[in-house]
């Protein structure tokens, strides 16, 4: 039985600990969530592999049902099919900008060449000013999930949530 | 056992590139370069941890993917010996993760239609992790190839040092054998031909020599490491085993 509101009204407000403007729904990290005899079994699936939040994200899904009167929780992780930002919802994505973060841009999807030699670099746009002349300095951020940029229009770093 | 030795096999290459990697925190050449390997080093782990804990399941006898990593001795460890390297210079390092990462996202890309349905799911994720590494280090061996004197000198000599140790990658033995027939493996020896004109591709591109194929060095798969992975263990290894069960 698919779980009752309240319980998914909990855990809609539990927050991404490094992006605490997105809830663990909107970045699709619960896959799903039903009642078996009085236990509240949620699907969860992994972000990036090593991504050291999850076990909080786990921990404070749990606190948040049982807070919400669930009497037992079992969470159970999900591998198929694999998280990919393109479940993060236009209106998640748009928080995720106001909130300083340039959202992923276009899909996911798989380019043809393995290793492109000549980068087609996607513009990417600027949170704070909205200059599109910006440019990549490193894939590799802050955290597993974001790349580092730099804006030329208002001459400061901005990080980019990278396509996955 | 032969699900539970590919897993491991899986894992540990992982495990230990990404210790390898992770001796680079607060080394790296400059700010972006230490947080790519260290971001690096989390993936891999990361990945390791899944593969191993699958592992574990399929051994049947309940151990943890920490118990895997921490409480095996050198002997048990089933890597290949390309990873258990010292990292060397930035060249090596860089030439390294190239090499292993073309292999991986290569490997992953077939993983992902594995007939277990877990596997395929971690090898899916795993794969798109994978290509970012493919592609930063391919950028890095265009950068050093291509650049000064010193760094074409450093990396065409790291490319023709670990040349020896990348046979071993796509062996298939009797264990992966019967996994492939069923769906399960990917077969690698499939992949050396892919992965021999992606490779040559970038090392053209960066001014460099494709060495020849000469003797290959092999035994990580049968616990036959170099004297490298003992030292590496003992490092990895000590909190755990001197305070077994610890956690904070």
């Amino acid at each position: 039985m698919r779980a009752r509101e309240e319980y998914w009204a909990a855990v809609g407000a539990v927050l991404d600990p490094e992006v605490p403007v997105l809830s663990v729904i909107d970045l699709g990290i619960v896959r799903d969530m039903r009642e078996e005899r009085g236990t509240v079994v949620v699907d969860v699936t992994p972000t990036y592999s090593g991504c050291p939040a999850m076990q909080t994200i786990e921990h404070d899904i749990v606190e948040a049902l049982e807070k919400a009167g669930a009497p037992r929780v079992v969470v159970n992780t999900i591998f198929q099919p694999a998280w990919t930002t393109d479940w993060i919802s236009a209106e998640a994505k748009e928080r995720l900008r106001a909130y300083g973060i340039a959202p992923p841009s276009g899909t996911a999807s798989v380019a043809t060449e393995l290793i492109p030699l000549q980068r087609r670099q996607d513009i990417i746009t600027c949170p704070h000013c909205g200059s599109r002349n910006t440019e990549r300095r490193s894939e590799f951020g802050s955290t597993a999930c974001k790349a580092i940029y730099y804006c030329a229009g208002c001459a400061e770093p901005f990080e980019y949530f990278k396509p996955l | 056992m032969p699900l539970s030795e590919y897993l491991l096999r899986l894992g540990d290459d992982r495990l230990i590139l990404g210790h390898r990697l992770s001796e680079w925190c607060g080394h790296g050449p400059i700010l972006e370069e230490d947080i790519a390997l260290a971001n690096m080093a989390l993936d891999l782990v990361g990945q390791a941890n899944l593969f191993l804990e699958l592992a574990g399941k399929a051994e049947g006898q309940g151990k943890s993917a920490d118990s895997l990593a921490y409480f095996r001795e050198a002997i048990e460890f089933r890597n290949a010996l390309i990873v258990e390297l010292p990292r060397g210079d930035f060249a090596f390092t860089t030439a390294r993760q190239f090499l292993v990462s073309v292999f991986e996202m290569l490997h992953l890309e077939k993983l992902q239609s594995s007939a277990h349905s877990d596997l395929a799911g971690i090898a899916a994720k795993a794969f798109k992790e994978t290509r970012y590494h493919a592609r930063h280090s391919a950028d890095w061996m265009l950068k050093l190839g291509d650049g000064t004197a010193d760094s074409h000198t450093r990396v065409q000599n790291a490319v023709n040092e670990l040349w020896r140790f990348t046979g071993e990658l796509f062996e298939v033995d009797d264990v992966e054998r019967d996994l492939v027939t069923e769906g399960i493996a990917t077969d690698r020896s499939a992949l050396r031909e892919p992965w021999r004109s992606e490779v040559t591709r970038v090392l053209h591109a960066a001014t460099l020599t494709v060495p020849d194929d000469g003797f290959m060095q092999r035994g990580g798969r049968e616990g036959r490491h170099t004297e490298h992975l003992g030292l590496l263990l003992a490092e990895m290894q000590i909190v755990a085993r001197s305070f077994p069960g610890a956690e904070w």
